[in-house]
């Protein structure tokens, strides 16, 4: 009983919207947008002949292959700067103009370095999602509580098992809030770098239905972005509640208190 | 015994009592503090927070260090910890200068909040010392077990810190100090933020753990009836920049009780003379060693 009252609050907006979307579509026809049926219908052949081993795996192996660099990078990149204070003076503006910059505009420039090929697309997913990463990453280090860095110095925990025990750990909340950020810029940029000059992927195949007239096809793609996002967001939860359970029983004694 | 003007006015010097820091013939002390001066360089200029201190502390010794607030009680502290250099002057441990934190010490935080970390469970907190020391792990689990069964805990080796109470918290940090078997123990006025009843059974836990592991204690608190509770010796800071206003030893019974020895005439006396000093102390009396 439960178990159905919670799956009846997961899909009852979703439902709702597809008939809102019915309805709305059920008189004149717009050519522009398909009803949900049309959809339906298109939906089976467009992607499950070809297109999901041809275009969508690719393209989701080269978003995981740039989030995975970036988020280790960030990280590590994020831990150096963090623990010093001297780098951290030195880099922390630099790094806040390179996040500034909106990371699409990397892409006519990467192409010119990496060339037209699959480095890269992920080398643009890389570059737009180090800085949430990194930034959060010295932001989590730097904002140790003094009192927790006095205990690990008075037991003699210093470096490579301060890292491990204290300091990662003590900033995972705050690395796992700029990964969360990363993700959907991942997502972003993966469909952008496959906009320009690109001959397959997503992103490729959506604008191609598009310029096709291939109206049904194009929202059937969008839809599929969307699902890739939405699965990348449940991952994301599920680790991160595992990685932070500690953190959340903690928030909810100091919320209770 | 050398009482001086001021404190011949008050009530009379206890036995044992000395204007400066008692110090050990040479090679009996486990822990010296000498002519240790601490300046803080700040944004507003220097500030002295320690100007001189020395004093001694021998093998299995329980004391209290106790001065008015801001006299840099915690400074001193952390420069016995190693966790803070001194300007002038020296710690020295088993004849060894200290300079960084020695594997031999043990520190409780009086922000046990703070000090545990959330992340791990209460035996893992316990047992992170010993793991990044490479002690073996069944001597590790051992020690773990022996440490919460003495602080008793051993019931909730499984919860977060921060699903118990202050007072349990602080015994978990206890726990992992006495784990890690240090030869002297510091405390930093760990049960000033718990409640009073608390209070009263982590004091007769800190006297258990004394005298049933041997350990040399060197406790500092703000409250002047725990130090006198507690310690076989007070020693008394002065306001900053501070130097020892007095060295007390404490006679009462070893034997402690929260009701009894705090009933005694004689618990009543120290007490009295440690709070004179500390408000001779507050309106900047020194003694006369220190003055000159």
């Amino acid at each position: 009983m439960r178990i159905l009252k919670s799956v009846a609050y997961v899909v009852a907006l979703p439902l709702l919207l597809v008939l809102l979307w019915w309805a709305s579509t059920r008189g004149e026809p717009n050519f522009f947008v398909p009803t949900p049926a049309a959809l339906v219908d298109v939906f089976g052949p467009t992607w499950f002949e070809g297109r999901i081993t041809g275009d969508v795996l690719p393209s989701v192996g080269r978003l995981l292959a740039g989030l995975a660099i970036a988020i280790i990078l960030g990280i590590v990149v994020g831990l150096l700067v963090g623990l010093n204070r001297t780098l951290r003076a030195l880099t922390e503006p630099v790094f806040e103009f390179f996040r500034a910059l909106p990371p699409p505009v990397l892409v006519p420039v990467l192409i010119l370095l990496v060339g037209l090929n699959d480095g890269m697309k992920v080398a643009v997913i890389v570059v737009g999602c180090i800085w949430p990463v990194l930034l959060n990453t010295i932001e989590g280090v730097r904002s140790i509580d003094p009192v927790q860095n006095e205990t690990t110095r008075s037991y003699g925990i210093s470096g490579l098992n301060r890292i491990r025990y204290q300091v990662l750990p003590s900033a995972a909340p705050t690395i796992m809030a700029g990964i969360r950020q990363s993700l959907s810029i991942g997502l972003i940029l993966m469909v952008i770098s496959e906009m320009f000059g690109s001959s397959s992927g997503l992103g490729f195949t959506i604008l191609q239905f598009q310029r096709s007239f291939a109206i049904p096809e194009m929202w059937s793609g969008i839809l599929v972005l969307g699902l890739i996002g939405l699965a990348l967001s449940l991952i994301f939860q599920w680790c991160e509640r595992r990685v932070l359970r500690w953190y959340h029983g903690l928030k909810e004694v100091e919320n209770a208190a | 015994m050398q009482p001086d003007a001021i404190s011949a006015k008050t009530t009379p010097v206890p036995a044992g009592a000395t204007p400066s820091g008692r110090t050990l013939p040479e090679g009996e002390a486990l822990l010296s503090v000498r002519g240790l001066k601490k300046v803080y360089s700040t944004d507003g200029g220097p500030i002295e927070a320690v100007r001189n201190l020395t004093f001694d502390l021998g093998h299995g010794e329980l004391a209290c260090l106790v001065g008015p607030s801001g006299s840099g009680k915690t400074t001193l502290l952390k420069c016995i910890a190693g966790l803070l250099g001194a300007t002038e002057g020296e710690v020295l441990l088993d004849g060894k200068k200290v300079t960084a934190p020695p594997k031999k010490m043990a520190v409780v935080f009086q922000e046990y909040g703070r000090s545990l970390f959330p992340w791990l469970r209460v035996a893992d907190n316990v047992e992170l010392p010993l793991k990044n020391a490479g002690v073996p792990k069944a001597e590790r689990r051992q020690r773990v077990a022996d440490a919460l069964e003495a602080v008793g805990l051993e019931h909730v080796p499984k919860s977060y810190p921060w699903q118990l109470s202050g007072g349990m918290q602080q015994r978990v940090a206890i726990a992992r100090a006495v784990a890690y078997q240090p030869e002297v123990l510091l405390m930093d006025e760990p049960f000033a933020a718990v409640d009073a009843q608390t209070r009263a059974d982590l004091e007769d836990l800190t006297r258990r753990l004394w005298k049933d592991l041997g350990m040399t204690i060197l406790f500092v608190t703000h409250d002047i009836d725990e130090s006198v509770y507690l310690g076989e010796r007070v020693i008394i800071l002065s306001s900053s920049p501070t130097v020892v206003q007095e060295d007390i030893r404490i006679d009462l019974p070893e034997d402690r009780d929260q009701l009894e020895t705090r009933g005694l005439p004689r618990f009543t006396e120290l007490r009295h003379h440690v709070y004179e000093q500390i408000q001779l102390a507050k309106k900047g009396h020194r003694p006369d060693a220190a003055l000159a």
